[in-house]
């Protein structure tokens, strides 16, 4: 929003610097005075946090590389080495590991808060489109990361994803061979794993630059979904935004700190702490918790569907849950964007809430008896959400009145 | 009294702002540090600081190679000859003034300990060989005597001593 | 109103995360099935943690007297046992133990030489066949992170509350039990209806309850020194089981107790300076309706 500018050039050297490179002015367009909804409540600091999370898993990261090994022979006791002897190297490695559980806690809740209030709605669609890449990616990173202390889970888990492109007709187990390395789960694949997992961190940071950068052509949404009609519906985003960023920050990383400090090993797995061992499986494989609805959905496809059969249809579900969240902006054609003003929407939105913790649940349990009903419905619910009920509701549903404007409605609210 | 309530105000507010960003800068810096120190040698480098070395099997005439922190570490066990022959220069005549007393240990003089890279670019100069008895880097020509001391060639300064210690007749501990 | 959805769905959405994140993970390692395991109370559960150094003292004396000679305990040097936070020995008591062991090392005359301190436990075995060939076909799983890679499955709703007490000691607990989960009359046999292959010893605990492992530990195996200030403890399996459980745990953790201490610090400065954050965000909010 150029047109905003207010910059002019205190002296001499920033007047040269802003004719050759006006670095200055766009930081203070786009991290100072950018105009942003004042009714922003605190479901947005999760951007933030996103940031931050992921600064903190590329620092760590980079830090861990240092002393890190990525041999099958080695990988396991170099990252014991990190732990036990590399200075501080517990808590770095516990930050790294917790880190990833609490990205996704925060990515999850980004996610739906721009489900609930209709953040990808137009002009928005490019801003949640970048993001739905981002999430795919980070899934990735984090699967792939997840291989490197080379212990049981970490082998079996890459065993059992990797044979997903073992379903791809006909050239499926080219494919598979070709993204391991070999016939089985081994050291090239750790090795690629590693490169991979280095890499995509700043492919991400690169999509979170144009996932901000097409965030700042309309600008934010806000708990409304009344667009911004002038300047008094907004604040600079400096202070006021950076602060309460900031503050949501350190919220945040409290239960981080929690995690990190007193019970590192909480969410992850006791089997990976026993070195990879492609002789035994352990007895029960379940990703981390963050993977888990995907891989409900995976597994809820136990029967053929006419040509395709159980284990296509399971992958096909699978990346079908993914991709789906592309084209939301076109199945969603209400004309409201906040779920504050759609009576309908509400009930359905919860509910489909309720369902992903249910996918995330079952994920983790045995395929077996019950757990396999619940998760056909829930995987059904999944998909009956985004291509049934949001169209539909589209056309069906009578909206409650929206008001005017953000500074009417933060009037009202203060006299209410 | 309104503009010194509101003096006091600012001052409260100033106050607040200063506390917090002082706060912060704490707490900054204490995240900064250890992401720094863990560059620092680990605790299994740290455990091979300092090593013990038995003598015992060297027999005289004869040197061995150990490692220490990672450098190569010349012992040698020093024949009478070789110990008169390096008393024997005078002070004047050396490049890096010592005697043969500052680079052994009192009681243990037939004991040489030295880093084993030439001081000028770190080759491994060979034993028993250049023009003073000592030892003759083969990489650019320089030659040390029989107590290890730079005598001609490019080298600036005397072979290393390590710090080291006799733990008893037998048995040295380096570092 | 805007008011009340907003708090609705703020309250839903945390509990949906919580939920989201305990459901999964915990009930992820219900896998096994067993006889219940009761919980110790050990010295390092909890914010302000620490390992006994007595208990760590006693624990190595039953590791190395009795479980070392089947297990070993790769990632472990001797210099650890003087790290801080450990058992405490002396650097002079290390590297006295040290010097007892031979371990190998290429460059030395014979290819051995005595332990130094920065050497790595020695195994019994050259490598793991050896070890299965020397224990009826079954591996002794190596100590160093056994104490990690062991956990107990709590039922629903307890598994929830963990998060909040920071439950760690799973693992410890379960060696506990094992330990003393032999039949202690005639450990070869089992309960009626179960059958026990040639070899295996029945444990209550163990998954599927056949363990290649005969029972370790009997009363007065290992001659406790009494301490400095006279005491002494019971020579007993359940005590030895509990003192070689917590060193196992020091193993697989050895930096527990910094850990903890500087984990507290770090949450004492975030909840003060989310404090200061949330005084200085309102201060400057104030003038803004919003």
């Amino acid at each position: 929003m150029s047109e905003h500018s207010t910059y002019t050039p205190g002296n001499a050297v920033e007047k040269w610097l802003d004719d050759r490179l006006p670095i200055i002015r766009f930081s203070k367009e786009h991290l100072m005075d950018f105009p942003t909804p004042k009714n922003l409540n605190y479901w947005w600091t999760f951007g933030a946090i996103l940031v931050m999370c992921l600064g903190v898993q590329i620092v760590t990261g980079i830090i861990l590389a240092m002393h890190y090994t990525p041999n099958v022979g080695l990988a396991f006791d170099s990252v014991e080495h990190i732990r036990r002897d590399v200075n501080g190297g517990r808590i770095i490695q516990a930050v790294h590991a917790v880190g990833a559980s609490m990205f996704f806690v925060a990515l999850y809740i980004h996610m739906f808060r721009g489900l609930f209030y209709g953040s990808y709605k137009a002009p928005r669609e490019i801003i949640w489109i970048l993001g739905v890449l981002i999430f795919i990616l980070t899934v990735a990173t984090a699967f792939m990361g997840y291989i490197l202390p080379w212990g049981q889970m970490s082998f079996w888990g890459a065993t059992v994803i990797s044979n997903i492109f073992s379903a791809i007709p006909v050239v499926g187990e080219n494919i598979k061979q070709l993204v391991l390395g070999g016939f089985a789960v081994g050291n090239p694949t750790l090795n690629r794993f590693f490169s991979l997992h280095y890499l995509l961190p700043f492919v991400i940071a690169a999509i979170v630059g144009l996932h901000i950068w097409a965030l700042h052509v309309p600008g934010n949404n806000n708990p409304i979904g009344v667009e911004v009609k002038e300047s008094r519906d907004t604040v600079a985003f400096h202070p006021y935004y950076t602060m309460k960023d900031l503050f949501a920050m350190v919220v945040f990383l409290i239960p981080f700190a929690w995690f990190v400090f007193f019970a590192p090993d909480i969410l992850g797995h006791p089997d990976n702490y026993i070195m990879a061992n492609s002789q035994v499986t352990p007895a029960h494989i379940v990703p981390e918790w963050y993977l888990l609805p995907f891989y409900t959905i995976l597994r809820a496809i136990d029967f053929n569907v006419l040509f395709i059969d159980s284990k296509l249809g399971g992958v096909i579900a699978m990346g079908g849950a993914l991709v789906m969240l592309l084209v939301v902006p076109w199945l969603d054609t209400s004309k409201v964007r906040s779920g504050t003003f759609r009576p309908m929407f509400k009930w359905f939105y919860a509910l489909f809430v309720i369902n992903f913790i249910g996918l995330t649940y079952l994920g983790a349990q045995p395929a077996e008896g019950i757990y396999t009903v619940l998760a056909k419905v829930c995987t059904a619910y999944y998909f009956i959400y985004f291509l049934v009920v949001l169209p539909v509701l589209s056309r069906i549903e009578t909206p409650k009145p929206l008001p005017t404007s953000i500074s009417e409605s933060v009037l009202g609210k203060a006299h209410a | 009294m309104a503009t010194q309530a509101e003096h006091s105000s600012t001052n409260r507010r100033d106050f607040l702002y200063v506390a917090t960003g002082a706060v912060g800068a704490v707490g900054a810096a204490a995240v900064v540090w250890p992401l720094i120190n863990q560059l620092n040698p680990d605790a299994s480098t740290l455990a091979l600081a300092s090593i013990e070395f038995d003598i015992s099997a060297i027999p005289e005439g004869q040197s061995v190679t150990i490692t220490w922190r990672g450098l190569p570490v010349f012992v040698r066990h020093r024949t009478a000859a070789e110990i008169e022959e390096a008393k024997a220069v005078p002070l004047a005549e050396l490049k890096d003034p010592q005697t043969d007393e500052e680079r052994t240990k009192e009681g243990h003089e037939q004991w040489l300990v030295m880093i084993a890279n030439c001081t000028h670019l770190g080759c491994i100069p060979v034993g028993e060989s250049g023009d003073f008895d000592g030892w003759f880097c083969p990489c650019h020509g320089s030659h040390y005597d029989t107590a290890g001391r730079i005598r001609r060639g490019p080298a600036p300064k005397n072979l290393v001593v390590p710090p080291y210690e006799f733990v008893s007749d037998t048995l040295i501990q380096i570092g | 109103m805007i008011g009340a959805i907003d708090m609705f769905k703020t309250k839903f959405i945390i509990a949906a995360v919580a939920a989201m994140v305990g459901l999964s993970t915990v009930s992820a390692q219900a896998a096994e099935a067993g006889a219940h395991i009761e919980r110790q109370s050990w010295s390092f559960a909890g914010i302000f943690g620490t390992y006994d150094e007595h208990q760590l003292q006693r624990g190595f004396q039953v590791f190395r007297e009795v479980c070392a000679s089947c297990h070993s305990a790769r990632l472990i040097s001797f210099r650890n046992l003087a790290e801080p936070g450990g058992p405490g020995f002396s650097e002079a008591q290390v590297k006295a133990l040290a010097a007892e062991y031979e371990v190998a090392d290429p460059t030395a005359d014979g290819g051995v030489r005595p332990g130094v301190a920065a050497d790595r436990w020695p195994s019994s075995f050259a490598n793991d066949q050896e070890a299965r060939d020397a224990n009826g076909g079954s591996l002794p799983p190596d100590f160093s992170v056994l104490a990690k890679a062991r956990g107990v499955t709590d039922p629903f709703p307890n598994w929830v509350f963990n998060y909040f007490t920071g439950y760690q000691e799973g693992g410890v607990d379960y060696i506990h039990a094992l330990l003393n989960g032999y039949h202690e009359e005639v450990p070869e046999t089992a309960p009626e209806g179960f059958e026990l292959a040639d070899g295996k010893y029945y444990n209550d605990y163990f998954p599927g309850h056949a363990i290649g492992m005969a029972p370790p530990l009997s009363d007065g195996l290992v001659t406790y020194e009494p301490g400095e200030d006279g005491v002494t403890v019971p020579e007993t399996v359940e005590q030895y089981s509990t003192d070689v459980a917590a060193f196992m745990m020091w193993m697989a953790e050895p930096h527990l107790v910094s850990r903890k201490q500087t984990g507290f610090v770090v949450l004492l400065f975030l909840v003060l300076f989310a404090g200061l954050m949330y005084a200085t965000k309102r201060k400057l909010w104030a003038g803004i309706e919003h």
